[in-house]
């Protein structure tokens, strides 16, 4: 099955209704043979999972879609912007895609890089996924300006960015995830070393979520200020559109997508005075179950003209759920977000906060107008402070025989 | 078997589908080793396959008693070559032998070097590891595989004529005993290693790390000029 996992473990949503749909045709088709009873009786048993199963488990490569987007995204995340050297141009580009693609496609299947020099690192794949990302550079470099998209820039600048240059921008990105770190370790060494003639490394910054196993598949990540993060995240399987650019629009972006990096520092020292119901106020939501604080469960539609018995509105004018809501459903995109807890600086306690990765199909669309709203008023604004932000073009995936990006290097100018 | 047949004129075309059963030297193109599948009782089929492909130079293949040929036996797994500008540079992978006979690869040729030799890894007189000519060449055992790899056999190219960049397709040809020949084409990467073995007193030999200063740094044409930056930056 193309873009799926392997394992039953972390089975992404789409995994599950494909195999779903695979479980009714094979009833149907038992039911058209023989009885429903023995259909019922020839269920399989459910098979023990061997103790390595997370480790074994493998995403797709080859696809009209790049993987890393839509898949239910893994424990660890490092994600790598590099700059092009001088001199790169076009046909260096195509050598450098053909690399990478012949790299992530073995990694990604647990078989070490042609060249790996450390092969064992590469057998256990985790659910490893490579996405690349475009920087504006690229299209410059291969002289193809005119196919740049428009909203693939850097995002105007917000009252409250702080923004520090070591974390901003870059020419490439590769998003590498998988469950496990040295997995991900491995790749990005690969990867960088085997570009090292075509690139230099711009940033790195890596992340986390809960790892494999340890809570119930499903379960919506919870940042480092103890939140629920992203119970209304967009579900690509529904919205596709508000994702991928169609796999069959014109153009080289079809079945691309876009991604913004941005990097926002929690202040957690700041955040310790906040008492319980003061956070639950910045949100919106509790912090136990998630639920909106109109409401009993995680995805309780929140109640915005709630009253409390003060005359209050429940759910206050700076609370984030309120700002961060549109009436507008184009303003909506995927949010693959990471946790980062980096060494602090001299004096400080911690160095925390979350690596906010969206997807979405256009970012002037659908990203800025949401971030404006941020900007201009939410309570969080308090304890967090984007201090990088990045855009990049994400081209399609490779189907069978091609290289990544080769839609837009290796058609004709 | 006939003896080696050390200097092969016969570099393959890489689109030449020929497939010809005239006494050797042979022809073989990966190509037609594919269509000539494992044996004799299987050629009269892949003859018709070969329909398409154009006769060879030799003209008496119809006359010819249907034969074998060493190199049709062979594959390769996995091949890349170090890329490199200039100097000695090497090309791995894991060569394999289909036939139920062993097979001698004794030469090796490709465009971009002007010669190329077999090595092997070996215990110098002082103890440390050299690389030196194979005798005899590398001897693929009936069945089996035989690994080329940095620290281990190799093939080596001695002195490029063409700059091999990052992502190139370099094609190489090695020839059996029996002056069969088997193409493959080998992707270029950057590798830090396969150096230090070149180190040693290897008589007249710069060692492959000479290749990492031949860049002048202004590139080369309209290629990757940045090419060895990152290689410098290693050292």
């Amino acid at each position: 099955m193309r873009g799926t996992e392997k394992a039953s473990r972390g089975a992404s949503r789409r995994a599950f209704l494909q195999g779903g749909a695979a479980a009714l045709g094979g009833a149907a088709l038992a039911v058209g043979g023989r009885s429903a009873w023995d259909a019922a009786a020839a269920e399989p048993r459910p098979v023990p999972e061997p103790p390595d199963a997370a480790g074994r488990a493998t995403v797709a490569f080859r696809g009209v879609r790049q993987p890393g987007v839509d898949t239910v995204p893994q424990s660890f995340a490092a994600f790598v912007a590099l700059d092009l050297v001088d001199g790169v141009d076009r046909e260096a580009l195509v050598r450098l895609m053909g690399i990478w693609t012949d790299d992530v496609q073995r990694l990604m299947a647990g078989r070490p890089g042609l060249t790996d020099t450390e092969p064992e690192l590469a057998a256990v794949p985790a659910r490893l996924t490579v996405t690349l990302g475009y920087g504006p550079a690229v299209f410059t470099a291969a002289g193809l300006e005119d196919r740049r998209p428009t909203w693939l820039r850097p995002l105007p600048p917000f009252g409250v960015d702080r923004l520090e240059d070591r974390w901003n921008d870059g020419d490439l990105l590769l998003q590498v995830c998988a469950d496990d770190e040295v997995t991900v370790a491995h790749a990005v060494r690969l990867l960088v070393k085997e570009a090292r003639t075509f690139t230099t490394v711009r940033w790195v910054q890596r992340g986390f979520r809960r790892s494999p196993g340890t809570e119930r598949p499903g379960t919506t990540m919870r940042n480092l200020m103890g939140q629920v993060d992203g119970t209304r995240n967009l579900d690509p399987a529904v919205d596709p559109d508000l994702v991928w650019h169609a796999d069959t629009s014109r153009g080289w972006l079809a079945g691309g997508t876009s991604m913004v990096v941005r990097r926002i520092a929690i202040d957690l020292d700041t955040w310790d005075e906040l008492d319980r119901s003061g956070r639950e106020e910045a949100v919106g939501r509790r912090l136990d179950t998630g639920a909106p604080l109109t409401g009993t469960r995680e995805h309780d539609e929140p109640d915005l003209d709630a009253k409390g018995p003060n005359g209050f509105e429940v759910i206050g004018s700076f609370a984030h759920i309120r700002r961060s809501r549109t009436d507008d459903p184009e303003q909506r995109f995927l949010r693959r977000a990471y946790n980062y807890d980096d060494p602090p600086p001299a004096g400080a306690l911690s160095d925390s906060g979350l690596l906010f990765v969206t997807f979405q199909a256009d970012v002037d669309r659908q990203f800025v107008p949401i971030q404006r709203r941020l900007d201009e008023l939410d309570l969080l604004n308090e304890w967090t402070t984007p201090v990088g932000s990045a855009v990049f073009a994400v081209p399609p995936g490779a189907r069978d025989g091609e290289y990544l990006g080769q839609g837009l290097l290796g058609a004709p100018a | 078997m006939s003896a080696p047949h050390r200097a092969s004129p016969y570099v393959t075309n890489p689109k030449d589908t020929t497939m010809t059963t005239i006494p050797t030297p042979i022809r073989t193109s990966p190509r037609a080793r594919l269509l000539a599948g494992v044996g004799a009782l299987s050629l009269a089929a892949a003859l018709g396959a070969c329909s398409t492909g154009t006769a060879d130079a030799g003209g008496d293949t119809a006359a010819a008693a249907p034969e074998t040929t060493e190199a049709a036996a062979l594959t390769i797994a996995d091949p890349w070559v170090k890329a490199a500008d200039a100097g000695m540079t090497a090309a791995f992978g894991t060569l394999e032998n289909g036939s139920d006979t062993d097979v001698r690869i004794v030469s090796a040729t490709s465009e971009v070097t002007s010669s190329m030799e077999l090595h092997e890894m070996a215990t110098g007189d002082d103890g440390a590891m050299v690389m030196q000519q194979k005798a005899g060449g590398f001897v693929l055992e009936a069945g089996g595989s035989h690994e080329l790899s940095p620290g281990g056999d190799h093939l080596m190219f001695m002195d490029l004529t063409t700059p091999v960049q990052p992502g190139d397709e370099v094609a190489v040809t090695l020839t059996a005993e029996d002056g069969s020949t088997f193409e493959f084409t080998a992707p270029a990467r950057s590798f830090s290693g396969a150096n230090e073995e070149y180190h040693g007193d290897g008589g007249d030999m710069e060692g492959m790390e000479g290749m990492e200063d031949a860049d002048d740094g202004a590139g080369h044409g309209s290629g990757d000029s940045g090419q060895d930056d990152g290689e410098h930056a290693d050292s």
